[in-house]
């Protein structure tokens, strides 16, 4: 018999039931909240007279909505107040644990999740969000779920799932300098396409990978969703270990050593098949940089826009003229003569305190270019913002004539009041490109944090290789 | 939930790929805290010439007539037809309400991003994957006014002509949909087997218990 892949071990290791057709009753480890897909959840627990099935293993915090201004003023849009007063009331009423607004450690909800040490290996970890994927670089199964989903797993602390196929995506060697892991990730979403894991849980390793940070790790599997899969992983090892050790919600004293001892067996084995691989060479990746309106229209940044009369696919063609039109760009266009006007630095995917040091390096010493109509700065919670003003990260920001802002969503998705005007063009560490997302007409294109603060002193894109100070 | 068994309805073709769930329903409609009413604003950056906001009244905003559900020939559509991995991006079940409440019950492509496809399911909408030749082949037939009759029982599409196309669905999903069943009653009939799997798994890992 084979051995088993990290993915079937996670998936084992939760079947409370099995149906006919191959479907699972999963138990669920850790249930994280935000204001956005709960409260239709939280009413359809209330309208069948239902409780939570446990309260402790779930974790509540508002972030989409929240501004990332004077936090004093309260949220000037009633509609999102509401749906942030929501939330309080409803973890108020079921005796869910919530960070609030004024809370240091309120913060995105794939932040704040492995800071508090809520997130940990071998767990299955769900969230109303498709970003959830995050948390898979700990060696947790975690994927994004409906409202529904969130309603059941209050309900019953399970889910139903069907066990997705194996994909294993292996970067091998290591990557040169001035390479982070979104440009890893985002040079394997332009490989394997935006559906390539579609049906598939992706378990994401080889040397470059191994090398990676936790907070690099993040950064890749927050963006498996970007390439289809709902889940993404990375094998447990002492860089895993090292960074659950000591967070609030991780195990302590005995419990800590049985904990680490079960962890360290959460690798795929040696002889495990996977349904599918994928090999990239760490040595070929080069700064990303999308041009379109999908992730997967994405160049090095010393490449050019590509010509759509090339492309055979008569849908991907399509696909390709639309984008071009949307994005106000031509074929054949060098990606350094494309200029910005806003800069967002933030995000579940970006906005980590080795992601801030990134930019900071950047951006030290040198100034915002007058082009650039704002730069902004966007920690992920709380902790991190305290972590980097430690570290003196936002006067590096400030006197570069960046934002500094307070932790949430942001202009990601701009569901606050940060977002991009009709046309504006933007270098941002998030996640999606699609049309609208930054805003009505807003033109995004996704990059890694160093280059997002080299745009920002450039007013186009650079190679962030070619800057002192990186 | 409405349960879905038979369905005769005119299909409309949005001719896209990668159609992804901020162009099915944009963020700024997030912020609702109900479940219904977001049809009005299904495709709204599409659908409309202007920018739409939450609360808005629909009824006399300018459309854009281009645009494939605001032809005349679709109106009253119940199916739709589009390309390759439909639903992408996020996981708001906003996208299938939207669609679900503007009157759509199946949604026709060659695939499904897995989490839209999932939440389909819970919302009476069914959503089909074909292969690709055969999408494209519909693609040509809907051009205007085009029904197909979609009978779960059977897992069968008739087209106007006669012709069958068979299509797969998990045993599981097909009946709960077939039957309108809530899945949390079904799961809560397996409550004894959650309990002892907390009681097996506090031994393993008491860290989570």
């Amino acid at each position: 018999m084979p051995g088993k892949t990290l993915y079937d071990k996670l998936w084992a290791d939760h079947v409370v039931y099995t149906e006919d057709d191959g479907s699972a009753l999963i138990y669920i480890d850790r249930h994280l909240l935000h204001e956005v897909t709960s409260p239709q959840a939280f009413e359809g627990l209330r309208l069948a007279g239902r409780k939570p099935w446990r309260t402790d293993r779930n974790l509540a915090v508002a972030d989409h909505n929240v501004p990332t201004t004077d936090r004093h003023q309260g949220i000037a849009d009633p509609i999102s107040r509401l749906q942030v007063e929501t939330l309080d009331s409803n973890c108020a009423e079921f005796g869910i644990t919530e960070f609030a607004m004024d809370d240091t450690r309120q913060g995105i909800v794939h932040v704040i999740g492995p800071e508090q040490g809520a997130t940990l290996p071998g767990m299955t970890v769900v969230c109303g969000d498709s970003h959830t994927s995050t948390h898979g670089a700990f060696g947790a199964l975690a994927f994004g779920i409906g409202t529904s989903e969130v309603e059941h797993v209050l309900a019953t602390q399970c889910l139903v799932q069907k066990k997705a196929k194996n994909f294993l995506v292996k970067v091998n060697g290591q990557v040169g300098a001035g390479v982070t892991a979104k440009d890893i990730v985002l040079a394997i979403i332009g490989v394997i396409g935006t559906a390539g894991g579609n049906g598939y849980t992706i378990e994401f390793a080889g040397e470059a990978i191994r090398a990676l940070s936790m907070e690099g790790r993040m950064t890749l599997c927050n963006m498996a969703i970007e390439a289809g899969a709902r889940a993404g992983l990375v094998a447990v090892d002492d860089a895993t270990i090292d960074y659950c050790r000591d967070r609030p919600y991780a195990p302590k004293g005995g419990d800590w050593f049985m904990a680490e001892r079960l962890w360290r067996g959460l690798h795929s084995d040696a002889d495990a098949v996977f349904d599918k691989v994928v090999e990239l060479e760490a040595s070929a990746i080069l700064p990303q940089v999308t041009w379109g309106t999908s992730p997967e229209l994405v160049v090095a940044v010393n490449g050019h826009i590509p010509d759509p009369a090339l492309e055979t696919d008569a849908v991907k063609q399509q696909s390709m003229v639309r984008a071009l039109d949307y994005m106000g760009l031509v074929a054949g266009q060098a990606i350094t003569d494309i200029a910005v006007d806003k800069v967002f630095i933030g995000s579940c995917t970006n906005s980590r305190i080795e992601d801030l040091r990134a930019a900071a390096a950047v951006a030290k010493g040198k100034a915002k270019a007058a082009s650039v109509k704002l730069a902004m700065v966007v920690p992920g919670s709380g902790l991190v913002k305290r972590q980097a003003e430690a570290e003196g990260l936002d006067q590096v920001f400030l006197a570069a004539g960046f934002e500094w802002r307070e932790p949430g969503c942001s202009m990601c998705l701009a569901m606050n009041a940060d977002r991009l005007e009709e046309g504006e063009r933007c270098a941002s560490t998030s996640n999606r490109n699609f049309e609208g997302r930054q805003g009505y007409g807003g033109r995004t294109h996704l990059v890694s944090p160093a280059m997002a603060a080299a745009a920002a002193i450039a007013g186009h894109f650079v190679d962030v290789r070619q800057l002192s100070g990186v | 939930m409405q349960a879905f068994t038979l369905l005769d309805g005119l299909v409309a073709p949005l001719d896209r790929a990668n159609v992804d769930t901020d162009a099915i329903i944009p963020k700024q409609f997030l912020k609702s805290i109900r479940r219904a009413g977001f049809g009005p604003y299904l495709f709204d950056e599409w659908r409309y010439l202007d920018h739409g906001e939450p609360e808005m009244d629909c009824t006399h905003r300018p459309l854009n007539a281009d645009f494939v559900l605001n032809k005349p020939q679709y109106q009253g559509a119940q199916i739709l037809l589009a390309r390759e991995n439909f639903g992408c991006g996020s996981s708001r079940e906003h996208a299938p309400w939207a669609l679900e409440d503007f009157g759509f019950r199946a949604i026709i492509a060659p695939s499904f991003a897995d989490i839209f496809y999932n939440n389909c399911f819970k919302n009476g909408l069914l959503p089909i994957a074909l292969p690709v030749a055969t999408v494209a082949a519909l693609f040509q037939e809907a051009a205007d006014g085009y029904r197909l009759l979609i009978d779960l029982d059977a897992q069968q599409i008739t087209t106007p002509s006669g012709q069958s196309i068979a299509f797969e669905i998990d045993g599981n999903r097909k009946y709960r949909l077939l039957n309108g069943l809530d899945d949390i009653g079904l799961s809560l009939q397996h409550a004894e087997a959650i309990a002892a799997y907390e009681t097996a798994r506090a031994q393993r890992a008491p860290w989570l218990f």
